[in-house]
């Protein structure tokens, strides 16, 4: 019996061990912000949050298996809270059932998990009450299962069976049990008997008649009560296996079904505070992997937006078919704060929660992974050049082609040339290798040569400046700007229109102007691109 | 109880070797015997001092300790031992031996000695269960069990040895004498008796109610098996790769008195059954037959020594069936190597170096000479090892090996004993030498391992050659290990082996010994030059320092 609110057809670790790309990847989006607005305060629902939305899900039909399931908690938030609380409860009240827990033996195994179950079968009652008022009430697939499930599995004639047993587990006649003679002719093969019809007067009575004898173990006789506790051991050591593995599984469906439900609770919590803070939020499409299918309006950084208690300036975003973004322009403009929505609409997708976006369809990928300089660090040369590299290394030790990986201003510790070259490199090896790149960079040479490079597959975008050189924090498509602005100041300085670079012009001279002329030809910069 | 190892006296119809007795009735019992062709009258006698001192010397001691360790046996491993001591003299007994070792080579006819030998370790258990238990319900059933593990053995035993068709006069006696035993009529009574009995006790059910202390032991009712509904009944909260409850409920090695008493009432309850196992008892209380109980000690003579050089195959040293010659002195062996020491490297994967030998024509002393811990007594103690091993009629170490059958195995090694004066140890070695020389006759080997080194070199080589001369005109073997390279021209009747080193490095050692002159001063040029001391070096050496002064 397993709750399958997540997955169709698997159970999921709730455990989980974060490696330093994960680390990364937590602190470069904002994530626990995001855990923290599903969590509402319970610690239980932050760890599930964390642990789903990390692992993810790269098939889109698990992504809209959970799409459904949560649209049945947005439709009725009671439901998920109510099966939260029962599977809470049955928790709780098997931690409180005393002692044997470390017991080796059978009998003290057995006396345990009968009272254990003896409180599940009421939580267990209330849980099929629960599927039965509200089975017709769900849509979705997960849903609609477990429902069916509790109902067709837990009717009233098999839990009041189990009650049956469970009194008939306390064993107050005593045991009955069958042997045969085994090595040494000492007892073997202990099979536990159920009485069948009522016992004689004289076995009431305790007295021997023809065909049975007694032996009466003597009040002080410590070794025969231990040989008896054996020989009773015995006897129950099947039924008390099956009845203790019986609670402990009991007790995994609650927990799974905690974790599982807990999981949609933040889902609901999360949806309530986006709404509250005006961030549009909506069911995302998945689109198969690899189908490079990027589209989105309305795409807004929910950390940011978190973390400012209001709304955030959103994107729109037409860039199907593109396996690299390359976003430029000027600082402060908006551009890391839009490659921190898509890793998080992208996350947030795949783990099938709501979206901050008006619209979003995106394929799904494997993994996510971030390269970004820690925002102190963004106006300054960042943090040493090896450092960079070894992380990005560690990323190219574990990209597989499908996942996404997200570049801030990487590789911009060291000089133009060098860092665009490095850049260059990287980027095009990993695109060629399958995996989708999303680059926010300042590298002029890097960001002008992929355009010069023009493979179909590129986006460019921009952060939006208006003439007068105001923000509006928004990416819009555009190709870099190039630096063609030294020209344009020579131009200014030495009076020249066009591309004319006049020898001999006034106040210039001659000497210097071969000089210039010089190194201008050897940069080759020439007209701006696009 | 009595004891029911059988040892005293044959139950039932002896066996006779080659002779089913068709009337049923004993004849004069012929003892059949695995290891020996005519089986020896008396016992085997106690190991003289100078043969136990060989043994020592050449290691078979360890050797013997190695084979024989562990290894499970009701006669005592004592018995073993001295069968490992003592070579035999007749070659018609070696070919017997090692042709039964052949039979056991194939691994169809092993499996089922090996089987034989665990079903009698396990009747033995059972037996001294029997033997060690309080209660008399409690030990009549091991007794039965062990009477019952015993016929199935014996059966088996028969069974295989007829299938597997050995090829050796050894085995084909035992099969024989099996199967005429396992078919006589005191046999067959023992199985079907044994049989009834036991069949009567393993049907039995009984029913036990507990409640409180009270346990009432009854007839079974035909009850459900309550076991079997709760588990049907909580199937569908079984998940897979959850934990599995196992109870290892304690129960004491021994039937305690609560069992004892529940056992007694439903012996009250079924006395029938409990009758026939007390007739069955009385009439079979030695059930072990003495041809059976001696092929399985001495079986192991074969086993636990082929297992144990089977280690050794395993790493690619070879074992050949050598043949024995009881007139000629022609010895041959290529490959050959120390056992003690392979069994010490063994395990470390150490290299076990190999070495061939040879004495034709009138060749009869080998004198080995070279470089300390250069292998030298290694192969002397392996040319001992090697006689007494092929005399036991064993497979011996080394390939197409052929050896003379000697009498008696002599050593005369140094002793690091007593801290006596040089004169006294001297002495000693002499008078060794001597006892020696009284016992040996013309077909007895002599190893010597540095002799008489309590004295100068000029004494100790006339010494050698007095008595290599001596032993030389007995026409006796001889090895001898030496310093003294001149011992190794003494003449026609002399080989001279050589241990070798290594050309670039003479302090490596190769362990190899090959026959060629002694040549005892090459060695020492080349260890002279490692060390910057040859004449040029010291030269060179000293007239740097000078130019450096100038």
């Amino acid at each position: 019996m397993k709750p399958r609110l997540l997955h169709p057809e698997q159970d999921l670790p709730f455990e989980l061990e974060l490696d330093a790309i994960g680390q990364a990847l937590v602190e470069d989006l904002g994530l626990e912000l995001v855990f923290g607005a599903m969590a509402g305060g319970d610690r239980r629902i932050h760890e599930v949050a964390r642990a789903v939305v990390l692992a993810g899900s790269a098939d889109p039909a698990v992504v809209r298996y959970r799409q459904a399931v949560f649209d049945d908690c947005l439709a009725d938030p009671a439901t998920p809270r109510r099966l939260y609380e029962l599977a809470g409860e049955a928790i709780e009240r098997e931690r409180r059932v005393y002692g044997g827990l470390w017991s080796q033996h059978p009998e003290t195994i057995l006396r345990r998990s009968v009272e254990v179950i003896g409180q599940f079968v009421d939580v267990l009652r209330r849980l099929r009450q629960l599927a039965e008022e509200r089975r017709s009430a769900v849509a979705s697939d997960g849903l609609r299962t477990l429902f069916e499930l509790l109902c067709r599995e837990l009717d009233e004639p098999y839990l009041a069976t189990i009650e049956d047993h469970l009194r008939r587990l306390r064993f107050d006649d005593g045991i009955i049990v069958t042997a045969e003679l085994g090595a040494g002719n000492r007892g073997a093969n202990y099979v536990l008997r159920r009485r069948v019809g009522r016992p004689s007067w004289r076995e009431r009575l305790g007295l021997a008649d023809g065909s049975t004898y007694v032996y009466e173990i003597p009040d002080r006789d410590e070794g025969g009560f231990r040989a008896l506790a054996e020989l009773t051991g015995r006897g129950v050591a099947l039924a008390a296996a099956a009845v203790a593995a019986s609670a402990d599984h009991v007790l995994d469906f609650f927990r799974l079904l905690r974790d599982e439900v807990a999981f949609y609770i933040g889902a609901l919590n999360l949806h309530a505070r986006l709404i509250e803070l005006e961030v549009p939020v909506c069911r995302a499409e998945p689109a198969p992997r690899g189908s490079l299918a990027l589209r989105a309006e309305g795409l807004s950084d929910a950390a940011l937006a978190l973390r400012l208690g209001g709304p955030v300036v959103g994107n729109d975003l037409a860039a199907d078919g593109a396996e690299l973004l390359v976003v430029t322009g000027a600082n402060q403009g908006g551009k890391s704060t839009f490659l921190r929505s898509l890793g998080l609409a992208q996350l947030l997708m795949e783990a099938g929660l709501p979206v901050p976006a008006r619209s979003y369809r995106a394929a799904v990928t494997g993994r996510v992974f971030t390269h970004f300089s820690r925002e102190e660090d963004e106006t300054l040369r960042r943090g040493k050049l090896d450092e960079e590299l070894a992380r990005m290394r560690a990323i190219v030790d574990r990209v597989r082609p499908g996942d996404l990986v997200l570049l801030n201003e990487s590789f911009s510790s060291t000089n133009e040339r060098e860092g665009s070259a490095i850049a260059r490199g990287v980027v095009e090896a990993l695109v060629e290798g399958g995996v989708r790149v999303a680059y926010v960079t300042h590298l002029a040479d890097l960001a002008e040569g992929l355009a010069a490079a023009g493979r179909s597959g590129t986006c460019f975008l921009r952060a939006e400046r208006r003439p007068d050189g105001t923000r509006t924090y928004r990416i819009v498509p555009g190709a870099p700007e190039g630096s063609s602005h030294g020209i344009d100041v020579y131009r200014r300085v030495f009076g020249v229109e066009g591309d004319e670079l006049a020898l001999g012009a006034p106040g210039v001279p001659e000497a210097r102007a071969e000089g210039w002329q010089d190194a201008l030809a050897a940069s080759g910069q020439g007209e701006p691109a696009g | 109880m009595s004891d029911p190892a059988g040892r005293s006296g044959a139950v039932g119809e002896g066996v006779a070797s080659g002779r089913a007795s068709a009337s049923g009735r004993a004849s004069a019992p012929v003892t059949v015997s695995v290891l020996w062709d005519v089986v020896p009258d008396a016992p085997l006698p106690a190991l003289d001092p100078l043969a136990a001192e060989a043994l020592a010397d050449l290691r078979l001691d360890q050797v013997v300790d190695a084979v024989l360790a562990g290894r499970h046996n009701g006669s005592t491993g004592a018995d073993l031992r001295a069968v490992f001591e003592h070579p035999l003299d007749r070659v018609a007994a070696i070919e017997y031996r090692q042709a039964v070792c052949r039979d056991l080579e194939r691994p169809e006819v092993a499996a089922v000695v090996r089987d034989f030998r665990a079903a009698m370790a396990t009747m033995r258990r059972q037996l001294d269960r029997a033997r060690a238990s309080h209660y008399r319900l409690e030990g009549e059933r091991w007794f039965l069990d062990a009477a019952a593990t015993y016929c199935r053995a014996v059966a088996a035993l028969a069974d295989g040895l007829a299938g597997t068709e050995p090829r050796s006069e050894g085995l084909r006696r035992i099969a024989t004498a099996v199967t005429a035993y396992r078919s006589s009529t005191a046999f067959r009574g023992l199985a079907q008796d044994i049989d009834r009995a036991l069949d009567g006790l393993r049907r039995l059910r009984y029913r036990l109610h507990i409640s409180g202390n009270r346990i009432r032991v009854g007839r079974d009712r035909g009850e459900p098996d309550y076991g079997a509904e709760i588990l049907a009944a909580f199937e569908k909260f079984r998940q897979a790769a959850a934990k599995e409850y196992r109870f290892d409920v304690g129960r004491g090695a021994m039937m305690n008195h609560v069992e004892a008493a529940i056992v007694e009432r439903v012996a009250r309850l079924h006395p029938d059954v409990f009758a026939t196992v007390d007739e069955v008892l009385a009439a079979h209380a030695d059930f072990v037959e003495p041809t059976i109980a001696r092929f399985d000690a001495e079986v192991d003579f074969y086993l636990a020594y082929l297992e144990h050089i089977d280690r050794l195959r395993t790493r690619g040293l070879p074992f050949a069936y050598p043949s024995v010659d009881p007139d000629g002195k022609h010895l041959r062996a290529r490959d050959l190597f120390d056992l003690a020491l392979a069994d010490r490297l063994a395990p470390a994967d150490g290299r076990v170096v190999t070495n061939d030998v040879e004495l034709a024509g009138p060749e009869r002393i080998i004198v080995v000479s070279g470089p300390n811990q250069g292998g030298k007594t290694t192969l002397a103690r392996a040319i001992g090892q090697l006689h007494h091993l092929a005399a036991l009629g064993l497979p011996v170490p080394g390939r197409d090996v052929e050896v003379p059958l000697v009498d008696q195995i002599f050593t005369h090694f140094e002793r690091q004993e007593e801290v006596t004066s040089l004169e006294g140890k001297l002495e000693r070695d002499l008078r060794r030498f001597r006892t020696i020389l009284e016992r040996s006759t013309s077909r007895s080997l002599v190893i010597m391992n540095e002799s008489f080194s309590a004295t100068s070199a000029a004494d100790a080589l006339f010494l050698n050659r007095v008595m290599l001369r001596t032993m030389a005109g007995r026409d006796m073997l001889v090895v001898c290990v030496t310093f003294l390279d001149e011992l190794a021209a003494l003449g026609p009747a002399v080989v001279s082996m050589v241990a070798e080193v290594d050309r670039r490095d003479p302090t490596i050692r190769t362990y190899r010994v090959v026959r060629r002159p002694a040549d005892g001063r090459a060695y020492a040029t080349a260890l002279a030059e490692k060390h910057g001391l040859t004449y040029e070096q010291v030269r060179a050496a000293l007239l740097d320092r000078e130019n450096g002064h100038r």
